[in-house]
């Protein structure tokens, strides 16, 4: 089998914080790390391949020169091939231009499986798996939690939804988005960092290479139907009522006083 | 020319969800600036008897696709569906609530009808002068927020979290009208296969629903903690939810967890104990009517926020406010 899995590098948003003078994000000295669904994703990939002896594991990422990095993890990681799409063409895209992107790369490599992660965490949209699967015409599965290779051509895969789970078989090809919890990723061995630096090589690949396969109105900033009018950080809510030093007592009376003032009980 | 607002009113079993209402609501409120109608979209099987709760929670009508193919939710019968329903009306603005299922099928209607789609979004409102949906979400972990447009291409879309818009009160009297709208499905439409549907285990409300939430965080300390916090919740009437840290311990499952990789909240009360209040927590329960935080730690974030903050032991303050709650309840 064909796998290929789609991952963004993505700052560590739980180091992001915001400069209390500007109110902007302060990025510098935030690591770069790979999205966390998308390395569940690499690692699910990386098992299946495992189970199935003569897969290939390609990992594919657009993004910014400095992707690399994210990239090399992956071979690390132990996949066969990366990626790298990169060109100032692809900048600037929402969900709808990235996925018909990264849809005319997939096109090139070819795929039986293709794995995204559900969502990224700097942005959070979940969109750009589903978009792919429509611009391939796939079938697709979000919210991944377990896959099970039952034969050659059919998977069956556990997915999640609020309150509920489904079991699902589903015939290759076809896109999955995974969930963070499908697969533990696995450290990178020493020998895996070296062969990722001097053994395997990450591609680049830039619009000239995926020219035939992409209407380029449908890529970057052009070919994005949304766009950002505003950014703004969030203002606090108005200050209520701190009371301290109170005695354990006088706290429930003082709690059970407001909420009775305020009709919740 | 574009027009009016359609809102899809998601289903699970047969039963509608909240969030299809609440947007319902929100469409109305945004309707009225652009003097236009509102419709919902009620897809499933054996669903058309739902249309009326629809209409009198605020919706000009329904249009109904009602198919065998639609019992369970899979992705490619219901994005035909909507598609199809889309491609007929033409309308300006649709709305879909950002839960699994909305999720799952809304970018896939964005890209195969080539529009626009901002997931997740917490405010929606119409621009003065283009009179375009303006659609606010936030990103980078809650830190940042983002007002987005879709100029040129329709309809205008969005996800919209559940919990954030206020749904009209139910009036039997409204009148709608309801369409029942043919849609050819083919076996190829059925390109995965259900096996089997299993319902998650415990049977408390879900923590969107709940109108009072009783959530730990790191200061509860550990899993048999929390039952201070359940004794709490079932005097109150409430559930029992956590932040994402509790969560990460493995102190509460995730479906409790609320802020931004969770759940959105907005309960009647939101009771936050031993909760430190990172941003993206606070993104998930903000709205909360009102806000009680129990903190040791004075410079606690939650206790800015809170409408009541105490400073204090909540390992002392909870059995003795349950005990009380529940004098106050016998008397």
């Amino acid at each position: 089998m064909k796998i290929v899995v789609c991952i963004k590098q993505v700052p560590d948003t739980t180091e992001v914080r915001l400069d209390p003078k500007t109110n902007t994000l302060i990025r510098d000295g935030v690591p770069s790390i790979i999205n966390p669904d998308d390395k569940s994703g690499i690692e699910a990939a990386l098992q299946l391949k495992e189970q199935c002896p003569g897969s290939t594991v390609t990992v594919l990422c657009m993004g910014p020169p400095q992707a690399d990095v994210a990239l090399r993890e992956a071979l690390a990681m132990g996949c066969d091939e990366a990626i790298l799409l990169s060109d100032r063409a692809f900048g600037g895209a929402d969900t709808w231009a990235t996925s018909s992107t990264l849809a005319a790369a997939l096109k090139k490599i070819g795929y039986d499986i293709i794995i995204t992660g559900r969502q990224a965490i700097d942005g959070d949209t979940a969109q750009v798996g589903p978009q792919i699967a429509e611009h391939l015409g796939l079938p697709q599965i979000s919210y991944v939690e377990n896959i099970q290779v039952e034969s050659e051509d059919t998977l069956v895969v556990q997915r999640q939804f609020e309150g509920f789970y489904h079991i699902i078989e589903i015939k290759t090809p076809c896109l999955l988005t995974a969930l963070s919890q499908l697969a533990t990723p696995r450290y990178m061995t020493v020998h895996g960092v070296m062969d990722a630096y001097r053994e395997k090589e990450v591609k680049l690949w830039t619009l000239a290479d995926i020219e035939d396969t992409v209407d380029k109105a449908n890529l970057g900033l052009k070919g994005s139907p949304t766009r950002v009018m505003k950014s703004f950080t969030k203002q606090a809510k108005g200050a209520g009522t701190v009371l301290k030093d109170l005695s354990d007592d006088e706290a429930v009376a003082a709690i059970i006083a407001k909420l009775q003032e305020k009709h919740i009980i | 020319m574009s027009k009016n607002i359609y809102v899809y009113a998601e289903q699970r079993d047969g039963e509608l969800q909240k969030v299809g209402i609440e947007l319902i609501g929100e469409a109305k409120r945004l309707a009225e600036v652009l003097d236009q109608k509102v419709y919902a979209m009620l897809i499933g099987h054996n669903i058309t008897d739902q249309a009326a709760a629809l209409i009198a929670h605020g919706a000009d009508g329904v249009v109904v696709v009602d198919d065998p193919m639609l019992k369970d939710y899979v992705t490619e019968p219901y994005a035909k569906a909507v598609t199809a329903i889309i491609k007929e009306k033409d309308p300006e603005i649709v709305l879909y609530g950002a839960t699994s299922i909305g999720r799952d099928l809304a970018p896939r209607i964005a890209s195969r009808i080539h529009t626009g789609l901002t997931a997740d979004c917490t405010g929606l409102s119409i621009t003065e002068d283009t009179k375009l949906l303006a659609m606010t979400r936030p990103a980078f972990g809650g830190n940042i927020m983002a007002t987005i447009l879709c100029e040129n291409h329709r309809p205008q879309m969005a996800t919209v979290r559940p919990g954030v818009m206020k749904a009209f009160e139910a009036d039997p009297e409204r009148k709608g009208e309801v369409e029942i709208f043919k849609v050819e499905f083919t076996s190829a439409d059925m390109n995965v296969k259900i096996r089997e549907v299993v319902k998650a285990q415990h049977k408390s409300l879900d923590i969107t629903e709940a109108k009072i939430l009783v959530s730990g965080g790191r200061g509860v300390g550990n899993a048999e903690n929390f039952s201070k916090l359940h004794d709490l919740a079932e005097v109150l009437g409430g559930e029992v939810s956590a932040s994402r840290a509790a969560v990460d311990s493995g102190w509460m499952p995730h479906d409790r967890q609320v802020g931004q990789t969770g759940k959105t909240v907005r309960p009647d009360l939101y009771v936050a104990c031993g909760i430190s209040g990172a941003i993206q927590h606070m993104a998930g329960m903000e709205n909360s009517e009102f806000i009680l935080a129990i903190n040791k730690d004075e410079a606690a974030p939650m206790l800015q926020i809170a409408d009541l903050g105490i400073v204090g032991d909540l390992h002392k303050i909870l059995p003795k406010l349950t005990a009380a709650l529940k004098e106050l309840k016998e008397q």
